[in-house]
């Protein structure tokens, strides 16, 4: 075939695409393609793609979706951490001449990915799951407002996740950091592939978190029971409120700043050039726009869980409520107004600076609110120190030292020692891992028991608790000496020898958290060969304190048999206290809206077009965006999106329940 | 929004709640509204009938402002009744961040530049 | 139906809703859709920015005054501003339930958003032609893109329009194209009011510069 033709059906994508040059990649590839054979094979063997389609790929149910995302997470945190291994690896290694096992070209992608992967697929994933399967519960609510539209986000953030996973093996990743600053990221430099994974990766997943923030906005603010007003939600709800408001807020931004450096790098326009005018400073701007809203984005939720946690296992109610919520809307408008303090030094004047570091300096005030407000939770409270009750004090003592560094950092003066240096790479994994990180286990291991319906084991999650807790500690406290000692990020060898021994420790911290990681995979699975020792039919496990524990573990469908009617801010306790009686007849049709495949058609074609307008495949992208124009119009003929569930169904749901808590008795 | 006391939706059934029925004479109101304050911006630059230019610009903001707020009441039907004020919550939060975000960068992007800008484009700026 | 919280015949506190109704379809869609519309919003706050920072960077290529003709600008204005009061025409005759009128007004506002589109994109042409292509500085490169993704959505927004157009026609002025109306109606006048900043802020203070 002449190569005109083959340009034109294969873009750039060629045979030398493939990294067969990697011992490392081909190395992966040969394990995820066993794996993936194997576990397709399986799915197949076991007939279970058709299960699979109708009841998990298509649903629009909010707790399946919630599973889903959670399920992501942790697969993606495989990949991301298996990236922060390597890195640990090549920078313990790398020194007294050695060069370690990663070429620059390989390395570079390496720290990109883990960037990447770690706050987009893994951090967002698992708060977004936290959120879409408590939030309705927590407001007594039968789904989200808008069921279809959750169904298409899940699919979409998994088609970001897919380019991703396919620049592993189909040309390179980004090699520009996580935030790919320009000039670095234009075509200039980098006219390969790896900027446009990233480019598209995060169009597709940023669509699918917009939509998905929306949605919640609407389910918190339309679908609460009768009775519960703003101040009577419960605070997870509260932030989740808060960070779905940041979502949408924020995240126009990053898609117009990927949408201005995809036209530097596709039709030559002038944004973040050097010449005709352009301002790299100016994306470093706009980015840092989203940036900074997006680590709230993350911590909020984080934050809802720990006051879920530390009021439900004091046996307590909330210490200080209202300053709890007016903290998160002080935070929610507060993270606007401090995105500068990520570019200090790029040589702003010394009011814009301080301007900005005061502002910084202001947020710790209504975070350390909350730390209070915990502490006087569990202040004279019955403490039973279960894992989530665990996993929410680690997070009190690292993320108050997280928090101790980051008002460090903001001091202008102090940061133009500390910019970009290990310093920094410390204290933001300080924070993310001690909050977000942790307060996601804390989640899991809180709500597990409502999704399936028994406990996770507490053997394999006190191992994986402290493997974490420690490993994080090993891992990151020599970087905060590193950085002290000047030592900058990214870096691949080193010549400095009396360096070596804090990077050797910090790996081993590394395999710690390697370990932990490991243990919550084994406790998964031990929890799951145990579930019947491990079982709860009461549906409240914790003897807990709001309205997702009233029903049945895992709930029904519907979520509730009779909308609730909540009188208290705790409000299952209120139940629990007012001799509350289970209704028993009486239980009438519920309307449910139908499972359809439009989301995943509908993200299979936006993926296609990322993959397309990465490898210039322009006839695939465009064949791919008109497919989706014509699915989505042809979706809007489809009037009939609901069905009742009949009362027979729910009689049956209902009964089978009273027998079970009859026999617990 | 914290003393939002409403039960979050028990008793509002009516479907098209908040949303006020429009009137042929409110679309006319607004229309003719705009009309003329469009055309005096476009008269005022065209014609250059005030002595500066930045009176001018400051003139035509002005009015841009004013008829964003008439398209928000007569074509948008915005009031602060619409879905319990939370249609008028999400527009006054998306102005705030939208007034951050812009006067923001302005300021942040003009200190850079009067601080950094090499002398070549210091001639471009004005 | 009124939900009565503490029932004050017995005293007792009720715990759930005996007898309940669903919410009616579409029940958060209007908020729903303003929610998005203000996202929308930030990625024009967005343009606007980039537009305010770069706007001046001519890289001593054409300026706003080498180019803008501020007639044209003038007929464009109109025609979007004609086709919001023929959307609200559109609106009031279906509030009275008048299919064929309903329709008529659609056709019209469609017609206006077209007239809108084909003036826009010779003014593209004609600049690119005298060489003020996007590429050529920063401030085109921004105007081109301010400018464009409005056109932009301005035709997504007629595709919409002949999308539930075609379904009126089939269907009827039934509750579900009531509310898709009621919908693209707040999406076409959000692009007016956003137009309304591209002509002010673009057009006559770039000529003002």
């Amino acid at each position: 075939m002449s190569p005109d033709l083959l340009k034109l059906i294969f873009g750039r994508l060629g045979l030398e695409s493939l990294p067969l040059h990697e011992p490392i990649v081909v190395g992966t590839f040969a394990v995820v393609a066993l794996g993936g054979a194997t576990l397709l094979a399986g799915l197949t063997y076991f007939r279970l793609w058709g299960y699979l389609w109708r009841e998990w790929f298509t649903t629009v149910d909010h707790k399946r979706i919630g599973i889903m995302y959670m399920i992501l997470g942790i697969v993606m945190l495989l990949r991301g951490f298996a990236d922060a291994l390597m890195m640990r690896g090549q920078q313990m290694l790398a020194f007294n001449g050695s060069e370690g096992y990663l070429n620059a070209h390989h390395y570079d992608q390496v720290f990109t990915a883990h960037g990447v992967i770690m706050i987009f697929f893994v951090a967002m994933p698992l708060v977004t799951g936290l959120m879409n399967y408590v939030v309705p519960l927590q407001i007594g609510a039968r789904d989200v407002s808008f069921p279809f539209l959750n169904n298409f986000s899940f699919w979409m953030t998994v088609g970001g996740a897919v380019l991703v996973m396919a620049s592993l093996f189909i040309g390179e990743f980004a090699r520009t950091g996580w935030l790919a600053y320009p000039p670095l990221s234009n075509i200039g430099y980098s006219p390969d592939v790896g900027v446009d994974y990233y480019i598209w990766a995060l169009q597709v997943a940023g669509v699918g978190t917009t939509l998905s923030g929306i949605n919640l906005i609407c389910t918190i603010v339309k679908l609460r029971c009768p009775g519960m007003t703003m101040m009577k939600m419960p605070v997870f709800t509260w932030t989740s409120l808060c960070t779905n408001i940041l979502i949408v807020a924020s995240f126009p931004v990053l898609t117009v700043v990927l949408a201005l450096l995809s036209l530097d790098r596709y039709v030559g326009t002038n944004f973040f050039t050097n010449d005709f005018g352009g301002s790299p400073m100016m994306y470093v701007n706009l980015i840092w726009i989203w940036g900074h809203p997006e680590v709230y984005i993350l911590v909020l939720p984080a934050f809802g869980v720990f006051s879920e946690v530390t009021s439900t296992f004091s046996g307590k109610r909330l210490f200080g409520y209202t300053s709890m919520v007016y903290a998160t809307v002080v935070i929610t408008i507060l993270s606007y107004l401090v995105w500068l303090h990520h570019f200090f030094t790029m040589g702003s004047g010394a009011s814009v600076n301080s301007f900005f570091g005061i502002t910084t300096m202001i947020i710790s005030i209504p975070t350390g609110a909350k730390m209070f407000n915990w502490l006087f939770t569990m202040y004279r409270g019955r403490i039973r120190y279960e894992l989530p009750m665990l996993w929410t004090i680690a997070f009190m003592l690292t993320f108050v030292l997280g928090g101790m560094t980051g008002v460090l950092l903001a001091v202008p003066p102090a940061d133009f020692v500390l910019h970009n240096s290990l310093f920094l790479i410390a204290h933001f994994h300080n924070v993310i891992i001690g909050g977000v990180v942790f307060g996601a286990f804390a989640g899991i291991n809180y709500w597990f028991p409502k999704a399936f319906g028994f406990k996770l084991d507490v053997f394999w999650g006190k191992l994986s608790f402290w493997f974490w807790v420690v490993g994080f500690y090993l891992a990151f406290m020599p970087l905060y000496v590193l950085g002290l000692m000047g030592v900058t990020r990214r870096l691949r060898v080193f010549d400095d020898p009396s360096l070596q021994i804090w990077f050797v420790i910090a790996a081993i911290g590394a395999f710690l958290v390697f370990l932990g990681i490991l243990c919550m995979l084994m406790q998964f699975a031990v929890s799951f060969l145990k579930r019947e020792q491990l079982k709860d039919v009461t549906g409240d496990p914790w003897d807990a304190r709001t309205l997702e524990w009233a029903t049945s573990s895992p709930p029904p469908d519907y979520n509730f048999a009779f909308t609730p009617v909540v009188h208290d801010n705790d409000a299952w306790w209120d139940m629990k206290k007012r001799g509350y009686q289970r209704p028993l007849t009486g239980f009438r049709p519920i309307h449910m809206p139908s499972s359809t495949g439009t989301g995943i058609i509908l993200a299979g074609f936006a993926t296609a077009m990322g993959f397309g307008l990465i490898w210039y495949i322009w006839w695939l992208a465009a064949g791919s965006f008109i497919a989706m124009l014509v699915v989505g119009i042809g979706h809007t003929f489809n009037y009939h999106r609901d069905f009742d569930i009949p009362a027979e169904d729910v009689i049956r749901t209902e009964d089978a329940r009273t027998k079970l808590l009859a026999g617990a008795k | 929004m914290n003393t939002d006391t409403h039960a979050a939706h028990a008793g509002d059934h009516h479907h098209d709640d908040g949303h006020a029925h429009s009137t042929f004479s409110g679309y006319m109101l607004g229309f003719v509204l705009s009309v003329v304050l469009t055309a005096i911006p476009f008269w005022l630059v065209m014609s250059g009938a005030l002595p500066s230019k930045q009176i001018t610009a400051l003139v035509i903001m002005a009015f841009a402002v004013v008829q964003i707020v008439v398209h928000m009441i007569y074509f948008l039907h915005m009031n602060t009744k619409s879905e319990n004020g939370w249609s008028m919550m999400a527009l006054i939060f998306t102005i705030v961040m939208v007034v951050i975000a812009l006067s923001g960068s302005l300021w942040v992007m003009n200190h850079l530049n009067s601080n950094m800008m090499p002398m070549h484009e210091m001639t471009g700026m004005k | 139906m009124t939900v009565s919280v503490n029932p004050a015949q017995t005293g007792e506190p009720m715990f759930y809703l005996a007898d309940e109704h669903p919410h009616p379809e579409g029940y958060s869609t209007s908020l729903g859709f303003w929610i998005y519309l203000m996202s929308d919003c930030l990625i024009f706050a967005m343009l606007f920015a980039a537009f305010g920072v770069l706007g001046g960077n001519y890289a001593a290529g054409p300026a706003p005054k080498d180019l803008f003709e501020l007639p044209l600008v003038a007929v464009n204005t109109s025609m979007l501003l004609l086709s919001s009061i023929t959307y609200g025409f559109a609106m009031l005759t279906m509030q009275q339930n008048k299919i064929a009128q309903t329709q008529m007004w659609l056709a019209i506002t469609g017609l206006f958003g077209l007239a809108f589109i084909g003036i826009e994109l010779s003014e593209f042409a004609h600049m690119i032609h005298e060489g003020a292509t996007p590429q050529r500085s920063a401030f085109l490169s921004a105007f081109f893109t301010l400018v464009g993704t409005h056109g932009l959505h301005v035709s997504c927004g007629l595709i919409w329009l002949v999308t539930l157009m075609v379904q009126v026609w089939k269907f009827g002025l039934i509750e579900a194209n009531r509310r898709r109306l009621m919908c693209l109606s707040m999406f076409w006048h959000f692009l007016d009011v956003v137009w309304i900043g591209v002509f002010t802020f673009v057009y006559l203070l770039g000529v003002l510069r």
